[in-house]
């Protein structure tokens, strides 16, 4: 796997941050109705997810294609809490989150220590593993129909209607991004960056490779569980589709599209790709011809994914003599 | 002063005409691509096909119907997002859609908070049970499917039977249905095997079948490739009990995927697929032959009860406009409730407000596929 | 009780030996390339649904499979030229996405072309089954078996006896030093997804006498080609056929002796189980040593 662009330094990072915030305040003005809001959301909510697999596959190189696995067991996890046992939403959440890091920490142990495509297959062998039970145990899930889950809310308040969860997702977005620009230019993240260059030559400094990865696919499998919950509770139902492993691939386009190593290329790599379906239906049966065209076609002409190319092409314009 | 009050007038009637205008917005949201694109291809042809001839005959109320559809592939996720597209940007007046259980299901909070008449094309009990204000179906409930099967299973002495059933949301659906309502008709479950999506064999679990002592039947619960399948195998292995499948595979291509080995299969269907053979008297024999004419004559392909109940969908959603004389969601929707005897393609419907399936067993007619073909079962 | 053993034997070993198929494109694509070309289902699917085409507009059966075979050989070397020779520097990640657009690209170009039907084709010798001590056997099935063979022969004897085949083994073990030694790495990868192509369309053909093919057939035969080409150590030849082998017999004697329902758990499972204990796969060495 190539080596990460050269990371910003931090002046850049807030600079994007800030941006990034803006982008999510102003946004309102330009959504006309709830449609709209839905699909900023759900870009909102991809993009949690994106960026905790960004970590994970752009700067600690792992490849996972088997995340919608974690997001499907947040979600499950979540509504059966609250439905079928009766927590109060915001704990079964936090139960349900916290149960599939410990998962995440127990199978990542041994199967971290597998390379590229042995890994990859590892990871998308559980993935599969995840769809099935959960689409198989229809006595707790409902089974391939999915069930209902109810909404989030403590006692008697529910977040409903699609302005409030734009806010929440809009600050949990920026929140996961800043946490994210953060472990980057932390020790830890120079860690992970050392690993993927070269494992052998990470450990020759001291960088204990084993705990290393572990806490990078820890940490992106509890934030693709936390998306996952909130989807549930937002939209009120969840189907094992959501646990697929085509909703994984999905999961690891956007996460390329956008551009491995940047922060703000998940975001974007997110928006795109959720955005796009949308789009596209005016084509009616030639949506599919056209997404793949355009998947394609973008990764041919920008190989390193959309950001890194357009921050290049930025700075190549910002040197030209004036 | 008189010039104002010819002038608001007029401005009035001018408003008025632009209102009569506007056409009669009818959202969908089919699985036309995807796993369930077998339901959701000859529906949206079916919708397609009635809107322009409906506008070609005038219209509904002097209004033209425009039909805006989208794709959902089988995704509950898809599915809401679409119809709240449908709501909120397109601003439908109502939706005949969701090929498939799981997309209904997820869309269903979005419809009751909508207040917009939705109609279903999808198959579970689950739908209408309980019943929910905005939402009715058009397609007999799977629970009737096993109802139906159980009855003529009953009638030829049979009362232990195995179940083989693929992954797919109507697949395990049916199951749980059919293994509910079993013991009331009398009829033991002594096997459960099932496959997965896109599998290519079954003689593994058939064989298991196959192996357990005093089954008198089988019943595959599926639809897609999965039977086709399951009846190849089911033949290759010479099972000699009969084989019963869904109304999920009631369509042409499951004859001709299956071939010989179909002979024999019954299924429970509407009646039609076997339209040309219905005695002149029956009730249902002039609607179901014209769509299967207009369908087949258009799309130069072999009609499937799937595309039927859009058919029914569409035309009860006409028949409520009509009734409830506009657009108005609340008068609409009353309207939808108090169809009655509404002949349709998979019978007669007859909504009210406790029943939002509004079929009965007797529509759906016990057929056997004897030499290639489909024929009323004795 | 053998008897039943061997029907899961029987069902077993055909399906294994189409995914033993898939699993060979895999595996020297990857080895040309080191890119995992999700695309390789489709070829499978663009075999059966070409072969399906021609029957129906009234082709004789050999005419039709061979044109078929011969189109989705056409569309993997368009696949390569168009787009991963314009992608040459790109990660190998990248390479990934761009045959997973590739992949989204034919499977909506199939439902246009095609139709979103399921269709069959006619066995090649006809139905009825064949009865092997107390277990039945389509005779399609030996067909699937026999010409798994014969490629594998025929396959065998490309890369160790033809110069075309040695390069492509010598671009496998190292690019910089076949170059040097004057080998075209593009024609070696042009070669590569053209004979993966001819190698999926293959397995379409045969496999849908037997269960059919659709516009989105690709989607899980791909899948569990390429965890069996995984299994049996990616790369190589060998490797493949036994993981194609051994994961369709795994399914087949999971769901008869264990839970037809967790079938697929079962096999994954057992796949991650040998990942973690056999990271080269079953048949896999170091990478120094592999021969097709």
């Amino acid at each position: 796997m190539a080596s990460p662009a050269a990371a910003a330094p931090p002046s850049a990072s807030r600079k994007g941050l800030v941006a990034l915030a803006a982008a999510v305040a102003l946004l309102p003005l330009a959504l006309p109705n709830n449609y709209t809001y839905e699909v900023a959301i759900l870009v909102g909510l991809n993009a949690i997810v994106c960026v905790g697999l960004n970590l994970l596959i752009g700067y600690a190189g792992q490849i996972s294609l088997g995340h919608a696995g974690f997001f499907g067991l947040g979600a499950y996890g979540s509504a059966i809490l609250a439905a079928r046992y009766g927590w109060p939403t915001p704990a079964s959440l936090a139960a349900s989150v916290a149960a599939v890091s410990l998962l995440a920490w127990a199978i990542g142990r041994p199967v971290l220590r597998l390379r590229g495509h042995a890994l990859a297959m590892a990871t998308l062998g559980l993935g599969i593993i995840v769809s099935v039970v959960i689409a198989t145990e229809d006595r707790y899930t409902g089974g391939p129909d999915g069930m209902s889950v109810p909404p989030l809310g403590i006692a008697g308040y529910a977040l409903a209607g699609e302005r409030a969860w734009y806010w929440v997702v809009g600050v949990l977005l920026v929140a996961t991004v800043w946490l994210a620009q953060n472990l980057i230019d932390s020790p830890r993240g120079r860690a992970w960056r050392a690993l993927h260059g070269s494992e052998v030559a990470a450990s020759a400094i001291g960088i204990d490779p084993a705990r290393h990865k572990l806490a990078a696919f820890v940490l992106s499998a509890a934030l693709a569980a936390f998306a996952g919950a909130l989807t549930a509770h937002y939209a009120g139902f969840i189907t094992p589709a959501k646990a697929s492993f085509l909703h994984s691939i999905e999961l690891v386009t956007m996460v390329v599209f956008g551009g491995m190593a940047s922060g703000f290329g998940a975001v974007v790599g997110a928006a795109v790709l959720t955005t796009l379906p949308q789009l596209l239906t005016v084509f009616k049966e030639y949506e599919m011809v056209m997404l793949g065209a355009v998947l394609m076609l973008t990764m041919i002409f920008m190989p390193q994914g959309l950001v890194p190319t357009l921050e290049k092409a930025l700075a190549a314009a910002r040197r030209k003599p004036r | 002063m008189k010039h104002r009050a010819w002038f608001a007038a007029a401005l009035l009637a001018a408003a008025a005409a632009v209102q009569a205008q506007e056409p009669i917005r009818i959202g969908s949201f089919l699985s036309v691509t995807g796993p369930a694109a077998f339901l959701g291809d000859p529906e949206q042809k079916t919708l397609e096909l009635y809107v322009e001839k409906l506008n070609a005959a005038g219209g509904v109320l002097g209004r033209k119907l425009e039909l805006v559809a989208y794709d959902s592939a089988g995704d509950a996720e898809k599915a809401r997002t679409f119809a709240k597209r449908l709501i909120e940007q397109d601003k439908v007046d109502l939706i005949v859609g969701g090929s498939t259980t799981g997309e209904t299901m997820a869309v269903v909070p979005l419809i009751e908070q909508a207040g917009i008449p939705f109609i279903s094309l999808a198959g579970a009990v689950v739908i209408v049970e309980p019943v929910k204000k905005w939402v009715f179906k058009t397609p007999h409930s799977d629970r009737q499917a096993c109802e139906r099967i159980f009855v003529d299973m009953k009638a030829r002495g049979t009362t232990r039977i195995a179940l083989i059933s693929g992954a797919g949301g109507f697949d395990k659906s049916m199951r749980a249905q059919c293994m509910q309502v079993a013991k009331a008709h009398g009829i033991e479950i002594v096997a459960d095997e099932s496959y997965g999506a896109g599998d290519t064999d079954m003689t593994a679990q058939l064989s298991k079948i196959k192996g357990t002592p005093g089954v008198q039947a089988v019943l595959n619960c599926g639809f897609g490739q999965g039977p086709a399948i399951v009846t190849k195998n089911y033949k290759q292995l010479g099972i000699a009990a009969p084989l019963y499948q869904s109304h999920g595979v009631a369509s042409k291509g499951y004859i001709q995927l299956a071939g010989d080995a179909a002979e024999g299969v019954r299924l429970p269907a509407a009646a039609l697929l076997v339209a040309e053979a219905l005695p002149d008297s029956d009730p249902q024999k002039k609607v179901v032959l014209g769509y299967k004419r207009d369908y087949e004559s258009r799309y130069k392909s072999d009609v499937s009860t799937f595309g039927g109940h859009a058919y029914d969908g569409l035309m009860i959603a006409v028949e409520a406009l009509k009734k409830a004389g506009g657009t108005d969601k609340a008068k609409v929707r009353d309207a939808i409730e108090s169809v009655r005897g509404f002949m349709g393609t998979a019978g007669a419907f007859n909504y009210s407000p406790t029943d939002h399936v509004g079929l009965d067993v007797a529509g759906f007619r016990m057929l056997e596929i004897r030499k290639g073909d489909w024929t009323l079962a004795r | 009780m053998s008897a039943q053993f061997l029907q899961f034997l029987l069902t077993g070993l055909t399906v294994g030996a189409i995914y033993a198929l898939v699993a060979l494109g895999f595996a020297i694509i990857y080895n040309a390339s080191h890119v995992l070309n999700f695309a390789q289902g489709e070829f499978v699917m663009i075999g059966g649904m070409a072969a399906a085409g021609f029957v129906e507009a009234g082709l004789p059966l050999p005419l039709a499979a061979l044109l078929a075979v011969g189109g989705a050989m056409l569309v993997g070397l368009a696949l390569e030229k168009l787009a991963i020779e314009p992608a040459r520097g790109a990660s190998v990640v990248t390479l990934i996405i761009i045959t997973i657009g590739a992949s989204i690209l034919l499977r909506g170009l199939a439902s246009l072309l095609w139709d979103k039907k399921i269709h069959s084709l006619p066995a090649f010798s006809g139905e009825a089954p064949l009865k092997l001590g107390g277990a039945t056997l389509l005779p399609q099935t030996l067909w699937v078996l026999g010409a798994t063979l014969v490629t594998v022969a025929l396959l065998w004897w490309f890369f160790n006896r033809t110069l075309t085949g040695k390069a492509i083994l010598a671009v496998s073990h190292n690019r910089l030093a076949a170059q040097l030694m004057g080998i075209s790495v593009r024609r070696v990868l042009l070669v590569s997804f053209g004979l993966s192509a001819a190698l999926g369309a293959l397995a379409g053909v045969l496999i849908a006498p037997i269960s059919f093919t659709s516009w989105d057939v690709g989607v899980m035969l791909g899948l569990k080609g390429f965890a069996a080409a995984i299994l049996g150590g990616m790369g190589s030849g060998p490797g493949a056929i036994i993981g194609g082998l051994a994961l369709g017999l795994i399914e087949s004697l999971g769901a008869g002796y264990l839970s037809s329902a967790y079938k697929d758990v079962f096999a994954f499972v057992i796949i991650l189980a040998a990942l973690i204990f056999l990271p080269d796969g079953l048949a896999g060495r170091r990478r120094a040593t592999e021969r097709v």
